[in-house]
């Protein structure tokens, strides 16, 4: 019931020992993920959460000896592009980075090396993933939401919970959440999770959670237009943003000629997608 | 964060970009003693981070070293779009035959720089990229490979440059990627780069801007930030590691998130009241971050009420809410406030709010309301 997480998720926490590495192993591992181990380079042979998970020094060796096939990467910014070229290069299929303030010059390289390897990673800067019920990869609180048939793809955190929790209040539920992060340059983009939902059979329904920079609201609705079969209810934050002020986001910013949110409302009610004034009316669209 | 011209042209010379003999002067006496220097004309530029300098009268030409001095000593009491010029650049003024653009961007969409050049340089070439996108040629840069000198060429052959200036064109080019690679710059442009009635290439006007998420490893650059062009405000919220934007509105907002803190504006607008600000506290917000917050929204005077919407992820609402609390001792005030707390630990939260005097919502749609009816004295 769901895409790219799923109870046979083994799933490895680079940056576990940390502050907010070992604070969401738990809370992962409390809704039932299959955290299967950690990394921390210099802390290999250190036990966490009363000894249920191995920590190892790299990837390569953890992926060796648990198997691991997903990882989620706390370490701090400075850190972080190491990590995901570690992740990839030792056979991670999918890499999930939840660190914010990763430098736009990284992370071109970073998906430049991940596109070659085939390598999906979503994020950074972004709130991971939720398949309701089942798995848990990330910081989204798990009691927010319901198993479901709604697939969700959002560029922000909270505003994502306030819509899961939206759509539980009137029994709603979700089929997988994916927050892909509010940064100029991220791995996986609207479009590549909408062509997901498509394919998923337990995926009835889209909601799109975008914001004002960028143009890549726009192009999911072209997208949308000529692939999706599935309706799509969509919001964009940041209708009464200044241009040229960056609303907290690194990639929400309204520039020269684009990225405003009228020209993104507008794309998307164009091909049929009817878009939300507010975040509390997505469930009577849906 | 933007760098002055100056700033920006050192370092493109560092990279063997040709820039006009010049120095930065904070006086017309200082102005004056560059010109004698240089001899001969020069273009004195103000050095303040807006568009439209020269239309606003910002750099003009002087004759000679006295003429420099008079210039200097007017544009030095200038404000330009509300900034004061507190330095002017004094360069050697250039016999200009010919003027290009020649810039470096990030392109979010393919995720990679794009080096762009057009012929018809100058201070439309925005009007340019707009009516005639094709006079604008483009080449996309592999981040792991660098910029190749058959690229620099197809930007060169392009833009109809004679042959005459591919080499030095190749030079200006090459320099001005090395200098946004080492820089961790997110826009480095040359507008114009002219060709001299000599025949030489001259970085005349030069631009960077730097991501600020790479600062870290740019103590140097960090150190240039111009406090000029952000609120006080602003600058004091970046201190605690939070982001504030002032807007025009009166009912002032606390939220945690960028999205979400956006889409709280928005809704305040949807029904018919005017965000104050645009305030992040971020995740995991601890008690005096919050505390700082609350100062500084209550600092701008429009404040009518505080709209106060915590969804608790990593940001516990118990913390939040001693947060407020403590703000509340530091900083006395009648402004009332709308809160509404939910998600993680929001039930102790609300208890420790429950005997300070506050107006409480369960959704976004009613706290919005609640604000908007708070500010108009209802």
């Amino acid at each position: 019931m769901s895409i790219l997480i799923n109870k046979n998720t083994r799933l490895l926490v680079q940056g576990i020992t940390g502050n907010e590495g070992l604070f969401h192993t738990q809370q992962m591992v409390a809704y039932g993920t299959n955290v299967v181990a950690g990394v921390t380079p210099g802390k290999g042979g250190e036990w966490v959460l009363d000894g249920k998970i191995p920590v190892f020094d790299s990837v390569k060796i953890a992926v060796e000896a648990r198997g691991a096939n997903t990882s989620v990467i706390f370490v701090p910014a400075r850190f972080a592009p190491d990590a995901i070229f570690e992740a990839a290069d030792a056979g991670i299929e999918l890499i999930v980075c939840i660190t914010e303030g990763i430098p736009v010059q990284d992370m071109m390289c970073v998906c430049g090396y991940l596109d070659q390897k085939g390598v999906r990673l979503v994020g950074p800067n972004c709130p991971g993933l939720l398949t309701p019920g089942e798995c848990k990869v990330g910081i989204i609180p798990g009691d927010i939401s319901i198993p479901g048939n709604v697939g969700l793809v959002s560029r922000s955190g909270t505003l994502t919970y306030e819509v899961l929790y939206a759509l539980k209040e009137v029994g709603i539920g979700a089929s997988t959440c994916v927050g892909i992060g509010g940064d100029p340059i991220n791995g996986t983009n609207f479009i590549d999770v909408l062509s997901m939902f498509e394919a998923d059979p337990y995926t009835e329904k889209a909601v799109l959670i975008g914001e004002i920079g960028g143009t890549d609201e726009e192009k999911a609705a072209e997208y949308i237009a000529d692939h999706l079969t599935k309706p799509v209810v969509a919001f964009i934050a940041g209708q009464t943003a200044p241009p040229g002020k960056r609303m907290g986001h690194a990639g929400a910013i309204v520039e020269a000629g684009s990225g405003q949110a009228s020209d993104k409302i507008k794309a998307l009610q164009s091909v049929g997608v009817r878009v939300a004034t507010h975040p509390e009316e997505i469930p009577d669209l849906l | 964060m933007k760098l002055h011209e100056y700033r920006s042209k050192q370092i493109f010379a560092k990279y063997g970009v040709p820039i006009p003999k010049g120095r930065v002067a904070a006086t017309s006496i200082e102005a004056k003693q560059i010109a004698e220097e240089l001899g001969g004309r020069v273009v004195i530029k103000s050095q303040v981070l807006v568009g439209g300098r020269g239309k606003a009268g910002g750099i003009r030409l002087a004759k000679n070293s006295q003429e420099a001095e008079d210039v200097a000593a007017q544009i030095l009491a200038m404000e330009i779009k509300g900034l004061p010029v507190r330095k002017v650049l004094v360069d050697e003024a250039a016999d200009i035959d010919n003027e290009i653009y020649l810039g470096i961007t990030n392109d979010r969409s393919v995720h990679k720089p794009v080096m762009m050049a057009s012929s018809e340089g100058g201070v439309d070439i925005e009007e340019v990229a707009r009516k005639t996108p094709d006079k604008i040629i483009k080449v996309y840069i592999d981040p792991l490979l660098g910029l190749r000198d058959y690229q620099a060429r197809d930007l060169a052959t392009g833009i109809d440059l004679s042959r005459d200036f591919w080499r030095s064109f190749g030079q200006v080019a090459m320099g001005l990627w090395q200098a946004y690679q080492s820089n961790d710059a997110t826009l480095a442009e040359i507008n114009p780069l002219v060709i001299t009635a000599q025949k030489n290439l001259l970085a005349v006007d030069g631009k960077m801007l730097i991501d600020d998420n790479a600062l870290f490893r740019h103590p140097d650059l960090a150190e240039m930030r111009d406090l000029d062009v952000e609120a006080e405000a602003e600058t004091e919220a970046r201190k605690y590691g939070l982001s504030y934007i002032k807007l025009g509105g009166e009912i002032g907002c606390m939220v945690n998130g960028a999205g979400l803190a956006m889409a709280t504006m928005d809704i305040i607008k949807l029904f018919g009241g005017e965000p104050a600000n645009f305030l992040d506290i971020g995740g995991g917000a601890a008690s005096d971050k919050v505390a700082a917050a609350l100062r500084i929204i209550l600092h701008d005077p429009s404040v009518k009420v505080i709209l106060i919407n915590i969804f608790g992820g990593i940001t516990r609402c118990d913390e939040v809410a001693h947060g407020i609390l403590s703000g509340l001792q530091e900083v006395k005030t009648n402004v009332p406030m709308v809160t509404r707390l939910v998600g993680t630990n929001a039930t102790e939260g609300r208890q420790i709010l429950a005997d300070a005097d506050m107006i409480t919502a369960e959704t976004l749609a009613e706290a919005a309301k609640k604000s908007i009816a708070a500010a108009k004295g209802g």
